[in-house]
């Protein structure tokens, strides 16, 4: 790793992103959409291509020197990311598809079978719809309940409510690290404590956090840490979970077939030990190798670098916005990931977004799969620009043209 | 590319400013709602129909300025048509967004200013919600039409 503090060469990361050098409808490409999926560095894409064109075999299954090298490469990615999770132990972190099919995996091999009448999963009200139809789903066939943590009008959670909504009946907590729609940051490891106190188990749904924080799962002691590649600039298809030894061994596969079993006979099967026991069928090895690569990109420049220098994307953002008039920020907490999302006086987001399009400006708009937090500010969209390590003050500069262009153009 | 003027027509901005038959109808006989889940805007569409004769029609809802403007250009367009019209024009106006063909002579040119919808694929769901919504009133269909 390189020595914290060393500042960013933006050139030069911005060089290894081949996507950042288009043009789209004539204008060079500001990207800011990278809560929804980041950009991919050229060592992510050049090592899915090796991988298909030098070493691709299948994994765990062959004898010969292809499957060999493929396999010591998948397991080194899972290596990549106990390490980067900072894990016990490699079998606790999990090959999944992201973060969804992660959340999914505990509801139904952890959740489900434990779940009675009665029982309740504590989650807050600015999850993502990944991280409350799953539990839905749950309590709908184990009769178990859902409660939700109310947030504030910064878009923090309240805590004084979040203690009251935990008791002995609360079985698991579900929360997001980091929010998706607000940027808010949760203090996650004040609220695992307070759920355990309760003695309830805790998944975190990293999504949005671990592209910018640090994440030690042994320190802050969860249960459970679900996260996606993609948003990691890493590939599509892959993601991770990790969950603790104890509880992972003590869970019913949630998937059965290939890659997954002990032994298969007719009568009864017996099941792989971790992590196999929760990876059936042919993973996703380009993937994996893919996830690990960027991993290893991150770390090369350092996510404390990469922290700062979104931080200060988001105050200069931030600041501007206030010179703007009739732009609201929707999502104000003091702790805040690169994350701006906001309403423009008399301005549908929608309307906003194809503007913004037409000035090479990517940002997201709608509900970013999170409507009960459009609810809550009885907005029915917003609009969202989000940070990156690789956007520059002059994107922002970029961002708010378009926004003075979009008012422009509806005369407000 | 299609200029953005081309897209946010003048009269676009008036309808959206200034939506005509904005507001409940109390004596509906028809009525659905439309969603579109893309965007979270929401459509409720409420008819007076006497003997197969769109007698009024209004709209309430909030969305884009291009679903807006085509719900109160939709509303007008459609104040005094029979129901086998009102399907025409549907027809025709989802024809003319979705497979870039040419309206009939026949088609009225208040729609047409939002023909340059269909040069932003991402739009094209935001001005046919209400007529959608409007299909489903016709058919007295009660549950919630998607775009999706
Ligand atoms: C906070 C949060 N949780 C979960 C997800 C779902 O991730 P994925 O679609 O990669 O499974 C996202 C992605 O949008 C997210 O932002």
């Amino acid at each position: 790793m390189t020595a914290p503090n060393q500042l960013l060469d933006l050139a030069r990361v911005r060089a290894d992103f081949p996507i950042l050098r288009q043009q789209v409808h004539g204008k060079p490409l500001v990207y800011l959409d990278n809560a929804a999926t980041s950009q991919k560095p050229k060592s992510v894409i050049d090592a899915e291509a090796r991988y298909y064109a030098e070493y691709n075999s299948n994994v765990h299954r062959g004898l010969h020197a292809l499957s060999q090298q493929a396999t010591d490469a998948f397991e080194a990615a899972r290596e990549t990311v106990r390490r980067f999770l900072n894990a016990a132990k490699s079998a606790e972190t999990l090959f999944v598809r992201g973060t969804t099919e992660a959340i999914n995996l505990v509801a139904q091999s952890y959740a489900r079978p434990r779940l009675k009448p009665g029982d309740e999963i504590l989650v807050s009200q600015m999850e993502h719809h990944s991280n409350i139809v799953p539990w839905q789903l749950v309590c709908e066939q184990t009769g178990a309940l859902l409660k939700v943590a109310p947030i504030n009008d910064a878009g923090e959670l309240q805590l004084d409510a979040f203690e009251r909504l935990l008791n002995e009946r609360t079985r698991l907590v579900a929360l997001t690290h980091v929010s998706n729609a607000l940027g808010t940051i949760n203090p996650i490891k004040r609220l695992i404590d307070l759920a355990h106190a309760r003695g309830a188990a805790v998944l975190v749904d990293g999504a949005q956090a671990v592209p910018h924080i640090v994440v030690d799962v042994q320190a802050l002691d969860c249960d459970f840490y679900a996260f996606s590649g993609h948003k990691l600039y890493g590939p599509t298809g892959i993601g991770a979970l990790y969950g603790k030894e104890k509880l992972l061994n003590a869970m019913p596969p949630y998937h059965g077939g290939g890659e997954m079993i002990r032994e298969v006979t007719f009568e009864k099967t017996t099941y792989a030990g971790l992590p196999q026991k929760f990876e059936a069928g042919t993973p996703n090895i380009a993937g994996a190798i893919g996830l690990a690569t960027a991993i290893e990109y991150i770390l090369g420049i350092g996510l404390d670098v990469i922290a700062a220098h979104e931080h200060a994307l988001l105050e200069y953002a931030t600041a501007v916005s206030k010179d703007v008039p009739g732009m609201r920020l929707i999502g104000t907490a003091r702790e805040k990931a690169s994350i701006l999302s906001f309403a423009l006086d008399g301005i549908h987001p929608h309307d906003i977004g194809t503007i913004l399009d037409h000035e090479g400006v990517a940002i997201r708009t709608g509900h970013h799969c999170a409507m009960p937090i459009m609810t809550r500010f009885q907005v029915p969209a917003t609009a969202r620009a989000s940070f990156a390590f690789y956007n520059t003050r002059e994107e922002i500069d970029a961002l708010y043209r378009a926004i003075r262009k979009v008012k422009e153009i509806f005369g407000v | 590319m299609t200029d953005l003027r081309e897209l946010y027509q003048e009269v676009i901005f008036d309808h959206n400013r200034h939506p005509r038959n904005a507001g409940p109808l109390p004596d509906a006989n028809r009525s659905a709602e439309g969603f579109n889940p893309l965007c979270g805007d929401r459509l409720k569409l409420y008819l007076k129909v006497e003997d197969g004769i769109i007698k009024d029609i209004r709209f309430e809802g909030a969305g884009c300025a291009i679903s807006t403007a085509s719900a109160s250009l939709m509303t007008e367009s459609l104040k005094g048509k029979t129901e086998a019209q009102a399907e025409t024009l549907f027809k025709e106006f989802h024809t003319l967004l979705t497979e870039k063909a040419h309206a009939p002579a026949s088609f009225p040119d208040k729609l047409r200013v939002l023909q340059n919808v269909r040069e932003f694929p991402a739009r094209v769901k935001c001005a046919t919600l209400c007529w959608h919504t409007l299909y489903a009133a016709l058919a007295n269909n009660s549950q919630p039409v998607s775009t999706e």
